[in-house]
């Protein structure tokens, strides 16, 4: 049944990817290039890519993408989507109701306080790691940086900086 | 329902717009969720982004759950989630009906050229707004993690671990 060996290795991946986005890569390629042999190692690295250029976290993008390659239906993409989202619902769920519950007991303040730095630091990380030459090809790049950095300071809506990118993209590079 | 469809639509307007990896929708949640729609508090947003990024899952995902369990329980839970993936979902889907050579479009290619120094600076922006009304200490600490897991390729959750045992001591 394609179905059920569709909804499986998806929701493991759902499971144990911890850390979010790219770490989750190792985790996706595991399950559907090595060990199933669903797609080669070249097709995965063009969904890694098209899931760079859409919106939406690679997870779910892979898992829509190949959901649909294996089952060749909009079914087997729906439900390989759905696999990789219920364990973090699932999860989810519980610790929201527990913070919820224990957000005014002091333990957890501190916890929540020890983690503030940290989370500030990830963060901070995660625009590092977008620093890169191939998104920063040329001088023309760093000028529309810089432009965006003032902009956003002024707390213009990011939907609108983001589609601003596009359309400055489209008319000169 | 009016509320519902309400929630659904800010997500689904986050959710078409999360280029970048996770931390691209910080900045779309501080406008639409905390500053027009004030369904969370900017200091409940620091600690729902911790917990999100302590739990599996994509961060996306578990900040969604999050803001609609916070606002109406399980099923705004699952109707922030609907929100969120519906646009990648439909997106995902054309692409690999239609077009798989998608990324060769130079028409695509440009418009991408354009967004991501963009998305860079989004993702930069929240550090400074969360930053504010915190002692330079932490903020010096903040500036080595960002510094050992950005260069040094270190995993966040070790950090994050060593926070909440801080805390504690």
């Amino acid at each position: 049944m394609i179905f059920v060996q569709i909804f499986w290795p998806f929701l493991k991946i759902g499971v144990f990817g911890f850390g979010g986005g790219y770490t989750m890569l190792s985790l996706i390629q595991n399950e559907v290039v090595e060990n199933r042999n669903w797609i080669s190692a070249q097709e995965f690295t063009d969904i890694v890519a098209i899931s760079q250029m859409t919106p939406g976290p690679v997870a779910i993008n892979s898992a829509t993408y190949i959901g649909y390659n294996v089952s060749g239906s909009v079914w087997g993409s729906a439900l390989a989507t759905i696999a990789v989202c219920l364990p973090p619902l699932v999860i989810m769920i519980l610790i929201t109701k527990f913070y919820l519950a224990f957000r005014n007991n002091k333990y957890v303040g501190w916890v929540m306080d020890g983690l503030k730095p940290m989370l500030i630091g990830v963060i901070g990380a995660a625009a590092f790691m977008l620093m890169t030459p191939s998104n920063f090809p040329d001088i023309f790049s760093v000028v529309l940086f810089l432009a965006t950095l003032t902009v956003s300071l002024l707390k213009v809506n990011p939907i609108l900086i983001i589609i601003g990118g596009a359309v400055i993209g489209l008319i000169f590079l | 329902m009016g509320f519902y469809l309400k929630l659904f639509w800010s997500f689904f307007k986050i959710g078409c717009f999360t280029f970048g990896g996770g931390y691209a929708m910080v900045p779309l949640i501080q406008k639409e969720i905390i500053d027009n729609r004030k369904w969370i508090s900017a200091n409940e947003f620091i600690d729902l982004l911790a917990l999100a990024q302590s739990s599996p899952g994509p961060i996306a995902i578990n900040t969604s759950v999050f803001v609609g369990y916070k606002i109406r329980g399980i099923p705004g839970s699952i109707v922030c989630i609907l929100g969120t993936v519906l646009a990648s979902f439909v997106i995902i889907l054309l692409i690999a009906v239609y077009f798989s050579d998608f990324t060769k479009y130079p028409l695509v290619e440009s418009a991408f050229k354009g967004m991501r120094p963009v998305v860079v600076v989004l993702i930069a922006a929240p550090v400074y707004t969360m930053s504010k009304g915190i002692e330079w200490r932490k903020i010096i600490l903040a500036g080595a993690v960002a510094v050992v897991v950005g260069f040094l390729g270190m995993s966040p959750v070790y950090f994050l671990i060593a926070g909440a045992m801080g805390g504690i001591i």
